[in-house]
């Protein structure tokens, strides 16, 4: 297994201070707009992007957590079943305006799961994906993300990995996974 | 572990105590779901469930059914009045009739002890045992088990005190496989006539003061008498019963404790509980109801994704 870093400690501070500004130039004073992450990775984007969003605009911006285990096209078709994560969403979508949030896009298939999952909690105005990675050439649909960290080219038996500083590991990095007979 | 080690729920005897976490787990998850404004997932829409009923029942069934419907399943239903059964069709034969027309699942009550164990010897479909005879009623320990947890936040050395007509009854059993799997102490208390000579033999205590159950335990689940299922006299009269085993609010009250009052239904108020008790702030007999159908979602879905 070879790991290499793509994207370093400080320049993901970077990135995510730019994702924060394209959000607010989209969404000016976020007075209609919903925050989702995606369980189960991309909850800790969201949290730190939330954060962030409060620090500079000092707005209470509603944010949500989706679950999509349920939602899944993959359900009874791998190999272990994924077990499901809690979904806390105290506000409905109804005539919002959401951004999905959640770490890396590859195939597109759990933003179509999440897609179906948040009609469960009404008709929102407007969708729009924000992630940190997008794998370029890897998708099964037709589903492309409105704000991006940064586009990486991959295989699709590599992984992309987001760290997120905690206990576990020392600060956040993003790195990119190979097999090693692969490289 | 996102797997059960079974895939039938024949009873709560055959399943692990990591199994009944999984499915709590789960049940969380889609209790959740049961409070949104649209309360409905596509897991097993491409899954066909049949409810076989051999037996009544109003509660377990409409349950089921809902709980399947929530999860996007196709539904059959069938019950033995009226059916072919009459006419003297074999259970076999009925059951692989229902499969014939490519049914995945089967919710499955019967009067008969071992019914669905039976059958799950002799056909593919996953089964759930949704109570057969005087044996095993495991969903119901499971959502009872569910409301407990929810209410006193684990089970872990709660002392539970099963109330009523424990010989005829499989909620007890299975509640006593399920209570005893997760830690708790468990306690039967009834008529010497409707208690089971070895039950203490599961490690049970066994008491016939009522009062003395309450002032012991944490949650008292009380069972209804089973008027349909007593063929001999085990106490003189519904009126005597009352007398010595009914509980009521009063009684509730002076016992100046903390008590989470159960009762799988359906109850003949007036016999096992008064209206008052029922009707309590102690009662969490509509909660178990809610929770039944999670629970049940969380059964058919990891039975769906089981392998084999």
């Amino acid at each position: 297994m070879q790991k290499r870093l793509i994207v370093p400690h400080a320049l993901l501070r970077i990135m995510l201070q730019r994702l924060c500004h394209q959000l607010i130039e989209a969404h000016g004073d976020f007075s209609n707009t919903v925050l989702i992450g995606l369980q189960p990775r991309g909850k800790f984007l969201a949290h730190r992007l939330h954060k962030l969003l409060q620090e500079i605009t000092g707005k209470n911006i509603p944010l949500g957590l989706l679950d999509t285990t349920f939602y899944r096209d993959d359900f009874r078709r791998r190999e272990s079943p994924l077990a499901a994560n809690a979904t806390s969403i105290d506000f409905l979508v109804e005539n919002k305006n959401v951004v999905l949030i959640d770490d890396v896009l590859f195939t597109g298939r759990s933003v179509r799961a999440a897609l179906d999952a948040m009609i469960a909690f009404g008709r929102p105005a407007h969708v729009e994906l924000l992630v940190l990675i997008d794998r370029r050439y890897q998708r099964d649909l037709p589903i492309e993300a409105t704000y991006v960290g940064q586009r990486v080219n991959s295989l699709a038996t590599q992984k992309v990995l987001v760290e997120w500083q905690s206990p576990e590991s020392a600060e956040d990095a993003i790195w990119l996974i190979s097999k090693t007979e692969e490289v | 572990m996102s797997q059960l080690s079974v895939r039938h729920l024949l009873g709560i005897k055959d399943i692990t105590e990591a199994d009944i976490e999984l499915i709590f787990q789960t049940a969380d998850h889609f209790k959740e779901v049961l409070n949104r404004p649209i309360k409905k997932v596509p897991s097993l829409r491409d899954i066909t469930i049949a409810n076989v009923f051999f037996e009544d029942s109003t509660r377990t069934r409409l349950s089921f059914e809902l709980a399947e419907k929530r999860l996007s399943a196709d539904v059959i239903n069938f019950s033995a009045s009226g059916s072919s059964v009459k006419k003297g069709e074999t259970l076999l034969d009925t059951v692989n009739n229902i499969l014939a027309m490519k049914v995945d699942m089967i919710v499955m009550r019967h009067s008969s002890v071992g019914a669905p164990h039976f059958l799950s010897r002799h056909i593919k479909a996953n089964i759930v045992n949704a109570g057969d005879g005087t044996h095993e009623h495991p969903t119901q320990a499971l959502l009872d088990s569910f409301s407990i947890r929810e209410k006193l936040g684990d089970l872990a050395r709660k002392k539970v005190a099963i109330i009523g007509d424990i010989l005829h009854s499989r909620v007890a059993l299975s509640n006593i496989f399920a209570l005893q799997k997760l830690g708790a102490e468990v306690m039967v208390c009834g008529p010497s006539t409707l208690i089971p000579r070895y039950i203490g033999e599961l490690g049970v205590k066994v008491e016939h003061n009522v009062r003395k159950a309450l002032e012991w335990c944490d949650v008292a689940n009380v069972l209804r008498i089973q008027l349909e299922r007593q063929q001999g006299k085990f106490f003189p009269s519904l009126r005597e019963y009352t007398l010595y085993y009914g509980i009521d609010k009063k009684m509730l009250d002076s016992l100046n404790k903390e008590i989470v009052l159960m009762h799988p239904g359906p109850i003949n108020r007036g016999v096992e509980l008064s209206s008052d008790a029922a009707d309590s702030g102690h009662s969490i007999i509509l909660d178990q109801v809610e929770n039944g159908v999670a629970v049940r979602m969380a059964v058919l879905y990891l039975l769906a994704s089981a392998k084999g």
